[in-house]
């Protein structure tokens, strides 16, 4: 597949700028942030972005998706990447509407899917249990007691965990790695909501006997990996877009904010690194692209670009958003300016679905080195 | 239509492309034409020819001046195809990469007639004359003198880092026309028969022991007006043309690969199990296949962007915007590259001669060393960031 947009990506790539920064600018993040909202994100703009059909984006037409394909979800999330929008397309309809798709049962996907995309039904994956994204190392457990199945371990850092409708736990049944349903409502669930640096939704969630519901049948080491895969492409692309928005931001600083009497860009020590991290950009947009394409024709390769992606996105995202607080200066240390935000997203987003050691160390595992 | 052209190339090159042309050429293997080269190994001979009978020495370049006529897609296939069966390049050179496009841009019909056709068929080698002593990176400030003698130009002067001259038949070079003018605006571009007396060169030892170098002196040389190229004083924009396509093919995009420049050397992952072993599956050195890691992902990450850039340019474009940023990216990286080579290698690294070392391990600091001037030569990395905060970034001078 080309590594160029065609016409009809284009049109959604410009009906999606012109959504997020009408609807989600960064002024909403600082707003919810501001009034502690309980939410999180806005259900009204949820609900708009439903209708426009992004939150079935990940989801085959078949299933009552848009058949904008995983380009489309890709474009949406580096759109929503430049305006740091908070909204539960990551939660939901990624890493949720994706877990239905490939670890589901027909009756659980014909249930599920068409509430995710009419924008009913928030989901959120129960994965992480400690401070570091270690996918395979989990202690919760999954049992049979009284005909059923109860679940039981503690979870954290999941993404709209406090307000979700319907949880999605990564456990163990029998040697088994399951993904189960369970209920926030539930008896034995506890969800407490974190508050972090990037203003975005996270919770603990403790289960202790909680009722639940296998998704599907049989071992989901492999439908997991992909979720997570999948999770990760999507999150280069936001990052991408986040990046891009910062590096653009701090350009025209350079070009407009004298000192000296001059501009400041027009400092060879400034000129440099900005050149150095226009390189390192072009270089993230090329391997977000070919990652997105990869799951779109669902090549072999997904998990190595996957990895691929993430690592360097984390680490241009990093290196944009330190720069661009640091070339901003002092204006770049307040809470008033928006550069800021850029660079608790793109901590935040480092830690999220494993970091860039993560996925060298992976990227070589799966190089046979 | 393309599947067609695969299948014509494919059979092809099958039938014709020699056995000994299958297999990565060694450095001394490459073959640049002229009238100097000797071909220890005849088949390589025949490959060239048969090769520039098709015009796929120069697979894009019209038919008319000896050219392939192939679109990009067709390019692509081509190169594909090569690579499928591992054959070699059957030559290459400045010719192809730097004089050829430039007079398909600048020359005049009769330059392009005289010495296209030559190139492609191999017959004539180019160097380049460009640097000075006192004329590097500040390439403007050039001084080699060119004067109207009426029905000629006469040219006097010095110039430095003319790769290959010792091979070369002809020269094109960027010479002082017009004195009183301010520096780039008295600059032109000339091409020079190397074949005369006012026209001596000296090779220049390297630190890798190598001397790819010359220094080449201009004593009342000759040089007919027809050999102007674009217009007098006008030169200095024929030959920054000349150097984007440098840039372009010194950044890998031309070629398709930015290993081009490590062409008949192992992968370094394959290297590294053999010389440090894996425990575990994997590299028993963490730090050190950390920092393999980040090379190996950064190089993918720039042959995916060469990939993404040749998309994003028409057919057979030079892609501009972006050759300073793949000229930095590429050389910085295969430096980058080679030193954690001579990690991997450890003592086995810097073998300079004899039988102690492998042929493999004796490449290896001579290539390393040589390696330095990929930063330094066709603009350096500072020029290079120069260029994109300005042409690219637009930041303010």
């Amino acid at each position: 597949m080309p590594l160029v947009l065609n016409e009809e990506q284009n049109i959604l790539k410009d009906s999606a700028k012109d959504f997020c920064s009408k609807n989600l600018p960064i002024a909403q993040l600082r707003k919810l942030r501001d009034t502690k909202d309980e939410t999180g994100f806005s259900r009204e703009s949820w609900q708009q972005m439903a209708e426009l059909g992004w939150a079935g984006i990940a989801i085959p037409e078949d299933l009552g998706g848009l058949g904008f394909g995983y380009m489309g979800l890709g474009i949406v999330m580096e759109e929503m990447g430049r305006t740091l929008a908070a909204s539960p397309m990551m939660s939901t309809a990624v890493l949720g509407a994706t877990a239905i798709q490939l670890a589901g049962s027909d009756e659980q996907k014909s249930r599920l899917l068409p509430q995710i995309v009419s924008g009913e039904l928030i989901t959120a994956l129960c994965l992480d249990e400690g401070p570091h994204h270690r996918p395979a190392d989990f202690d919760t457990l999954a049992t049979e007691k009284s005909g059923g199945l109860v679940i039981s371990g503690s979870k954290q850092f999941v993404l709209d965990g406090h307000v979700a409708d319907q949880l999605i736990v990564v456990a163990d049944l029998a040697g088994e790695t399951g993904l189960f349903l369970v209920d926030p409502g539930a008896k034995g669930v506890k969800r407490k909501r974190t508050f972090i640096a990037d203003s975005r939704n996270a919770a603990n969630v403790d289960f202790d006997e909680a009722r639940a519901e296998r998704l599907g049948q049989g071992d989901a080491t492999a439908a997991l990996a992909r979720v997570l895969d999948t999770g990760r492409i999507a999150l280069s692309a936001e990052m991408l877009g986040g990046i891009l928005e910062c590096f653009e931001r701090t350009l025209e600083y350079l070009k407009t904010r004298e000192q000296f009497g001059v501009p400041i860009g027009s400092f060879q020590a400034l000129k440099h690194r900005a050149a150095e991290m226009f390189c390192e950009v072009e270089l993230s947009k090329s391997v977000v692209m070919e990652a997105l394409s990869a799951l779109d024709e669902g090549r072999e390769d997904t998990a190595r670009l996957a990895s691929l992606a993430k690592a360097r996105l984390t680490d241009t995202y990093n290196l944009v958003s330190s720069e661009g607080v640091q070339m901003h200066g002092g204006i770049g240390m307040t809470d008033e300016h928006e550069i800021g935000f850029f660079m608790k997203r793109a901590r935040v987003s480092e830690h999220t679905l494993g970091n860039a050691a993560f996925h060298r160390n992976r990227y070589g595992e799966l190089e046979g080195y | 239509m393309t599947e067609a052209f695969r299948k014509e190339a494919r059979t092809w090159l099958e039938e014709k492309c020699p056995a000994s042309m299958r297999t990565p050429a060694r450095e001394d293997e490459i073959i640049g034409g002229g009238s100097r080269q000797v071909y220890p190994n005849p088949e390589a001979r025949a490959w060239l020819e048969l090769m520039a009978e098709r015009g796929w020495t120069a697979p894009m370049w019209p038919k008319e001046y000896g050219g392939g006529g192939l679109s990009k897609d067709e390019f692509l296939i081509l190169q594909e195809e090569m690579l499928r069966i591992g054959a070699r390049q059957p030559i290459a050179g400045m010719g192809f990469s730097m004089i050829g496009p430039t007079l398909l841009d600048y020359g005049t019909e009769e330059q392009k007639r005289r010495h296209l056709p030559r190139i492609v068929s191999g017959e004539v080698r180019w160097c380049q004359g460009y640097s000075e002593p006192g004329a590097g990176s500040d390439l403007a400030a050039l001084q080699t003198r060119c004067e109207d003698r009426g029905d000629h130009f006469l040219v006097n002067g010095h110039k430095i880092w003319t790769s290959g001259a010792q091979h070369a038949d002809w020269i094109f070079t960027l010479v002082r026309t017009e004195p009183q003018a301010p520096k780039h605006e008295g600059i032109s571009f000339v091409l020079i028969d190397m074949d005369q007396p006012g026209v001596s060169v000296k090779p220049i030892k390297l630190i890798s022991g190598n001397s790819p170098f010359c220094e080449t002196f201009f004593e009342d040389a000759r040089c007919e007006k027809s050999n102007l190229v674009g217009e007098l004083n006008r030169g200095w924009t024929v030959g920054k043309r000349l150097l984007q396509h440098e840039r372009s093919s010194l950044s890998g995009l031309s070629s398709g690969g930015s290993r081009s420049r490590l062409d008949g050397m192992r992968e370094l992952p394959e290297i590294a199990r053999e010389y440090i072993g894996l425990a575990d599956g994997r590299l028993r050195d963490p730090a050190l296949r950390s920092d393999i890691l980040r090379t190996e992902m950064s190089q993918q990450a720039l042959r995916l962007t060469q990939k993404r850039a040749m998309e994003e340019t028409g057919s057979g474009e030079t892609p501009s915007f972006a050759t300073s940023m793949f000229k930095y990216y590429s050389s910085e990286l295969v430096k980058m590259r080679l030193e954690l080579q001579l990690r991997v290698m450890g003592t086995r690294s810097f073998g300079w001669e004899g039988e102690e070392f492998s042929e493999e391990e004796r490449a290896l600091a001579r290539i390393w060393l040589r390696s330095k001037a990929f930063t330094i030569a066709g603009g350096s990395s500072e020029i290079q960031l120069n260029i994109i905060a300005k042409r690219v970034l637009g930041l303010p001078d």
